[in-house]
């Protein structure tokens, strides 16, 4: 029984192959659009925001930059109206994209949601400057633990074992990241504790889900609660009383030469830690190993079609097991992040809820660890723009701003993505 | 699969022992089996290997053992006390807090801790009974603090704000906040129903939503905010919205227990007899053959996360209106949204094993504050120890393998086939 697959089931390789005849429009996208469309008209048109000729400026450079880009001076009620009503033909193009049954193109909706961005920061920065290089390192940076926590969870789903754990395997590395940093002085090797505690909280999981038949997502559960009540108890009675335990040392920034000079995406992508540098080779790892080598070809059929794999001579169990394994190594090392890559000591439940959040870019990525990075970058882009908006001050009570993300994220679901389909034997434990 | 073998080999070796007598003797043999290998005994066990994992882990912690593990072998009883001292001082607290108190001389008193124990469980059985009637419909409900949030908010806001007579003030109140989560749920049933948006990541985003939302009502004069105050705060809620004390004022227990055990009755009612229940319960073991049947699995989602949210729903109003009647903040919820997840799986989603999971769980919370003011144990030790409770419990053969139990109903069959056929009993009852 699991709870994290969808109703529609892969239809038998048996059954014959019906093509179907009756072509179905869905309004989704072209509703979703009008939302938009009709929302921004509301904000940037109806409540009159910027009229007196105020301006938003985006700054594109940072003070050390070698190659210093001009500020960007937009007046904020002029681009309001021609992104709303640019938005709103969008709508339009799409509801008869619809009505005449042709394809939304996703460059539409890119274009879409770009424009919807650009209008709204302009917008929410009438008459102060948005630092755009500061807005988006801070959104790689934030996105690091959601990548890391996202991988891990598309590796162990893609191989059918559900991961709800992803928290505690953040936490873990966490925790165990800044005592073994702090108690050996090297934070590299803080690193591997991480990783390795990632490993341990899969290797539960596994042993539970795997062995003994637990239904996956309890296990999952339970051992959220469980590492966080663990963590917790050890840090009151451990860490608290011996400071010397939970004093790691913080990795620094380290600029790439000459890349880390490209305007915007050298400081954005090549002024981080290790621990984001390591993140580009996980994903490229993740989505290499999972789709171009035999070891992916194998994961992925378990995850599929167990009985299959298993006829042709797959041990089911055992790559199920590796998988979700490899999955908590790099759950683990996401964990860190926390501790040596940005706060610099643990403290008690302090990856507060972000691998839901890493769960919800898996499910968002429909399992594959490209889309489900990007929908993790995402996350982190609107908890950063919450962050800079509170800095500039924003024009509607702060809360909505923060809610907006997370309304958008709804919206994002239901409107584009929808049915997402889970790995057919996310799960379900294989027994003989 | 060591395990299976291991647990397996005294099945056979127990009828070969009396091979002569069948009749009375064998009856009696299997009852034994059933009660040693029956699921009450891999509970108790469950717990007991719990709270000895847990008795592990204070005495490790604790300072006098550290101090004593120095000397171990120049004067072992030492730290054999010093153990002995951090476990038994921390359990008896944890008992004492939360069932009855035997330093106390007087009857009334002594037996307050078993009140604050269901004053705790309340809220816990709630939100059990509506994240477990979302597993039994095949869903995950990850958002407890969100329907709790709103259930909250609407029933204090109908609970300050507006003057009614007694009773019925609190029966408006009661269905405000009910409606609030059953909204807030059904939302999350609407967009799963209409446009297939995962049930996991609306819930997830619907509580920072339903948070920042509060946070805001709670900040703006003439919402939620107490007037003349800066605080983000209630005004304390009006006595006639107030459940009332069950045994007096001497005892925190209300009359919120009343309408859990209401609730629960509800659920029972609801799963098992009748129809929309039958519906749940056939589309929560396969959609696809509900459907075929002819169950709206549509609708089905929709009704079953509304009456799961009004339930999650019910803790909200039991915490504004039942133990927080001064006013309350945004963080009213107390993770009771999370903790009803592990409620609902220890008891395993049918509505009175979530009752008696609760109340576990509200023994834990009300004796862990106990053991923390007097022995100074963190209370983090009750949430390890109940996520062991539920792992145990989850895996039976674990428990059978470390015990060695036999298995139920696997006496007179011969070895291979009890494997067999245990297997597939698993499967049949997961």
């Amino acid at each position: 029984m699991s709870t994290l697959t969808e109703g529609t089931a892969p239809v038998p390789a048996s059954a014959p192959i019906v093509k179907p005849t009756v072509k179905i429009r869905s309004w989704k996208i072209p509703i979703t659009f009008g939302g938009f469309a009709v929302l921004s008209l509301i904000l940037f048109v109806g409540l009159g925001r910027g009229q007196r000729g105020e301006l938003s400026t985006f700054r594109l450079s940072e003070g050390r930059d070698l190659i210093q880009l001009p500020e960007v001076a937009l007046p904020t009620f002029v681009t309001g109206v021609f992104v709303a009503i640019v938005l709103v033909l969008l709508a339009a193009v799409s509801a008869w994209l619809v009505y005449s049954h042709r394809k939304i193109s996703i460059v539409l909706t890119i274009l879409f949601a770009l424009l919807f961005l650009v209008g709204f920061l302009a917008w929410a920065a009438s008459g102060s400057t948005i630092p755009v290089p500061g807005l988006l390192i801070g959104t790689v940076t934030l996105s690091a633990p959601l990548i890391f926590g996202a991988l891990g969870g598309v590796l162990s789903e893609r191989a059918g074992v559900v991961n709800v754990a992803i928290e505690a395997q953040l936490l873990a590395g966490a925790f165990s990241s800044a005592v073994v940093a702090s108690a050996t002085g090297n934070p590299y090797i803080g690193l591997l504790a991480a990783m390795v505690a990632g490993a341990l909280v899969s290797m539960v999981l596994a042993a539970f889900a795997l062995k003994y038949l637990v239904d996956q997502v309890i296990v999952g559960v339970v051992l959220n609660v469980l590492v966080i009540g663990l963590t917790s108890f050890l840090y009151s009675q451990v860490l608290a009383p011996s400071a010397n335990l939970n004093s790691p040392d913080v990795f620094p920034r380290l600029n790439i030469p000459l890349l880390s000079e490209i305007p915007i995406i050298g400081p954005v992508l090549f002024r981080q830690t290790i621990i984001v540098y390591v993140m580009y080779v996980a994903v490229a790892v993740v989505y290499f190993g999972l789709f171009r080598t035999k070891w992916g070809l194998r994961v992925r059929a378990v995850g599929e079609h167990p009985q299959a794999a298993d006829t042709v001579g797959i041990n089911v169990n055992r790559t199920r097991f590796v998988a979700v394994t490899l999955g908590g190594v790099i759950s683990g090392f996401g964990g860190a992040y926390f501790t040596l890559g940005a706060v610099g000591a643990f403290n008690k439940e302090m990856t507060n809820g972000m691998g839901f959040i890493a769960l919800a870019a898996v499910i968002f990525g429909q399992w594959h660890p490209i889309k489900a990075t990007l929908a993790a970058l995402l996350f982190g882009f609107a908890t950063n723009l919450q962050n800079v908006l509170g800095i500039i001050g924003s024009p509607v009570p702060s809360e909505f701003m923060l809610m907006l993300p997370y309304v958008v994220t709804i919206f994002a679901v239901a409107g584009f993505v929808g049915r997402s389909r889970a790995p057919a034997a996310d799960g379900k434990p294989y027994i003989k | 699969m060591s395990d299976l073998t291991a647990s397996a080999a005294p099945a056979p070796a127990a009828p070969a022992a009396e091979p002569g007598r069948k009749d009375g003797s064998d009856r009696w043999t299997q009852t034994l089996r059933d009660i040693t290998g029956g699921s009450a005994m891999i509970s108790i066990l469950a717990v007991v290997f719990a709270l000895v994992v847990g008795a592990i882990l204070i005495a490790f912690t604790n300072e006098r053992v550290q101090e004593t593990a120095g000397y171990f072998f120049s004067r072992p009883a030492d730290l054999l006390q010093a153990v002995w001292d951090a476990v038994a001082g921390a359990y008896s607290a944890l008992f004492q807090g939360s069932i009855y108190n035997f330093r106390s001389k007087n009857f009334l008193t002594a037996i307050r801790p078993l009140t604050e124990t269901l004053t705790f469980a309340t809220p816990l059985i709630a939100a059990g009974l509506g994240v477990g009637l979302a597993f039994r419909v095949g869903m995950f409900n990850i958002g407890g603090r969100g329907q709790m949030l709103i259930a909250a908010g609407a029933a204090g806001y109908v609970a300050f704000a507006v003057e009614l007579p007694a009773g019925i003030h609190l029966i408006v109140a009661i269905l405000a906040g009910l409606l609030g989560g059953a909204i807030w749920g059904g939302i999350v049933g609407l967009l799963k129903a209409r446009t297939g948006a995962h049930e996991v990541i609306v819930t997830i985003m619907l509580n920072f939503v339903a948070l920042y939302l509060i946070q805001f009502l709670l900040r703006t004069p003439g919402a939620l905010q107490a007037p003349g105050s800066n605080n983000p705060k209630t005004p304390a809620m009006l006595p006639t919205a107030v459940f009332p004390d069950l045994f007096g004022p001497r005892y925190n227990l209300h009359a919120g227990f009343l309408t859990v055990i209401a609730a629960t009755i509800f659920v029972w009612w609801l799963l098992s007899r009748s129809n929309l229940g039958f519906q749940f319960r056939a589309v929560g073991q396969n959609p696809n053959a509900a459907r075929v049947a002819g169950i709206n699995v549509k609708n089905v989602y929709m009704y079953a996360m509304a009456i799961s949210g009004a339930l999650v729903g019910l803790a909200g109003i039991n915490q504004v209106l039942g133990t927080v009647t001064t006013g309350f903040g945004a963080g009213i919820d107390a993770g009771i949204g999370f903790d009803a997840i592990t409620v609902a799986l220890l008891g395993r989603s049918k509505p009175w094993g979530i009752f008696a999971a609760g109340i576990l769980f509200g023994a834990f919370k009300a004796g862990g504050f106990a053991m923390q003011a007097a022995e100074g144990v963190p209370i983090d030790i009750v949430v390890v120890v109940q996520a062991l409770i539920v792992l145990f419990i989850a895996a039976p053969p674990l428990v059978r393998a470390m015990f060695h139990l036999p298995t139920p109903g696997t006496t007179k069959k011969p070895k291979i086939r009890a494997v067999k056929s245990r297997k597939t009993n698993e499967v049949v009852a997961k």
